[in-house]
């Protein structure tokens, strides 16, 4: 082993932060957009959901990293499934008891979570190549630069489709409808959600030149 | 009879899985790049979904659902195993991709090599469990409505990714701004064909 290095090292602070910015898994690997875009109406199940995916990202990439020289190649896609499985199945179980409306609002997303690309990638990129430590802070970064961009997303859709934030009436406290202004019910249809993530790509792009892709 | 074509007709465009859930967008942003490829994939959609919504269908009425287990004993009437569905569903995706995967291999090459690299992206591709789970959701009455559902809604992804595909292909002679090229102008595409599909929604069924 030699000199241990400290729990929050240089290289492990990288492993928590890119994720969140230049590295993001949605608008930089292009993964997981799958399970939650849905989801994203309302702030709420956006929170709840980003915390689920956090959980499940990390925990199951310690337990892969736990696992990972036991694994036989040959059918660690098979494994990797079943810990993703379990890990969703107890969230699942959990929201149900304790948030039982946010997880009737989630209903088959929560179960969506098993075929989220992030946590297979993360999986097979990181967790099976090392240890437990950095692979749990990489879970919780690429899990909450997920979040992050959910939790966007949900913010304006949100203030801009029903006019609160959380649930609390801030245009209406403001007296912004007095002057006439309606809200867009465009927002709260589905096909803004893409529209919003496409626009968070604009904007991120046009601060770092460096993604730029060509063609 | 009617009561299956308005189903196959629902999933196919109103409860579009790209559309109006975002199911399977993984693969249908890496794929749609051009027309020939996303044909492949959303052939070997539509007959992965046509498979697994039914078998998943008589799993989850013969073993999960509470009392399900009645046509083993009597006692079994209260078992409920519904926790168990998110872990079953999978291995079911997972095996019987695998199973298609050996199966035309065996009995078709030719469709085997169109498909190939394709096949076993399936097993992760959320559409598929996606599909599953509406279908647990939603009910249905019998196995053959479970079917129309799940051929409609992979019917309804093959259209989604043929579409952006044939767009993609075009697009590259346009000038976009640089920041929006490639992913970000095929969210904006996906979202606006989202509108377009969204005036379905207005057909009563």
């Amino acid at each position: 082993m030699g000199d241990r290095e400290p729990l929050f090292s240089t290289k492990n602070i990288k492993l928590l932060k890119e994720p969140l910015g230049t590295n993001n898994p949605i608008t930089v690997q292009v993964l997981g957009i799958c399970s939650a875009l849905a989801i994203t109406v309302k702030l709420k199940p956006s929170i709840v959901m980003a915390i689920s995916v956090v959980a499940v990202t990390a925990f199951s990439n310690v337990i892969i990293s736990l696992l990972r020289n036991y694994i036989p190649p040959r059918i660690r896609i098979i494994v990797q499934l079943t810990v993703i499985a379990t890990m969703v199945i107890l969230v699942d179980q959990i929201l149900k008891a304790f948030a039982y409306d946010v997880s009737k609002q989630l209903s088959v997303f929560v179960g969506l979570i098993i075929t989220n690309c992030i946590i297979m990638g993360r999986l097979e990129a990181f967790a099976l190549g090392n240890r437990p430590w950095p692979s749990f802070l990489d879970g919780v970064g690429n899990g909450a630069g997920y979040g992050i961009i959910l939790i966007i997303v949900a913010f304006f859709r949100e203030l801009l489709g029903s006019g609160t934030i959380y649930g609390y009436p801030v245009l209406e406290k403001i007296g912004l409808y007095k002057t006439g202004y309606v809200n867009n019910g465009l927002m709260i249809l589905p096909p803004m959600a893409l529209i919003t993530v496409g626009i968070i790509i604009w904007v991120q792009r046009s601060k770092n030149q460096d993604l730029i892709e060509t063609h | 009879m009617e009561n299956l074509i308005n189903i196959f007709v629902k999933s196919v465009f109103i409860d579009n899985m790209i559309f109006a859930y975002f199911l399977g967008m993984c693969s249908y942003l890496a794929v749609s790049k051009t027309v020939k490829t996303s044909v492949g994939l959303g052939i070997a959609v539509i007959f992965v979904l046509g498979i697994t919504v039914p078998v998943d269908y008589l799993i989850e009425n013969y073993l999960l659902k509470e009392g399900a287990l009645l046509w083993l004993s009597p006692q079994l009437a209260d078992v409920d195993l519904s926790f168990l569905t998110f872990i079953m569903f999978i291995a079911v995706i997972a095996s019987m991709v695998q199973l298609v995967e050996m199966v035309i291999e065996k009995f078709s090459p030719a469709l085997y090599s169109s498909l190939g690299i394709f096949l076993p992206l399936i097993a992760v591709n959320c559409a598929i469990l996606g599909g599953s789970l509406f279908m647990q959701e939603r009910q249905y009455n019998s196995i053959i409505e479970a079917t129309s559902f799940g051929l409609g809604s992979g019917v309804g992804w093959f259209l989604a990714i043929v579409g952006i595909a044939a767009i993609r292909e075009k697009i590259r002679y346009s000038s976009i701004p640089a920041p929006l090229r490639g992913l970000g102008i095929t969210f904006i595409i996906t979202g606006l064909m989202g509108i377009a599909f969204m005036s379905f929604m207005g057909i009563k069924l």
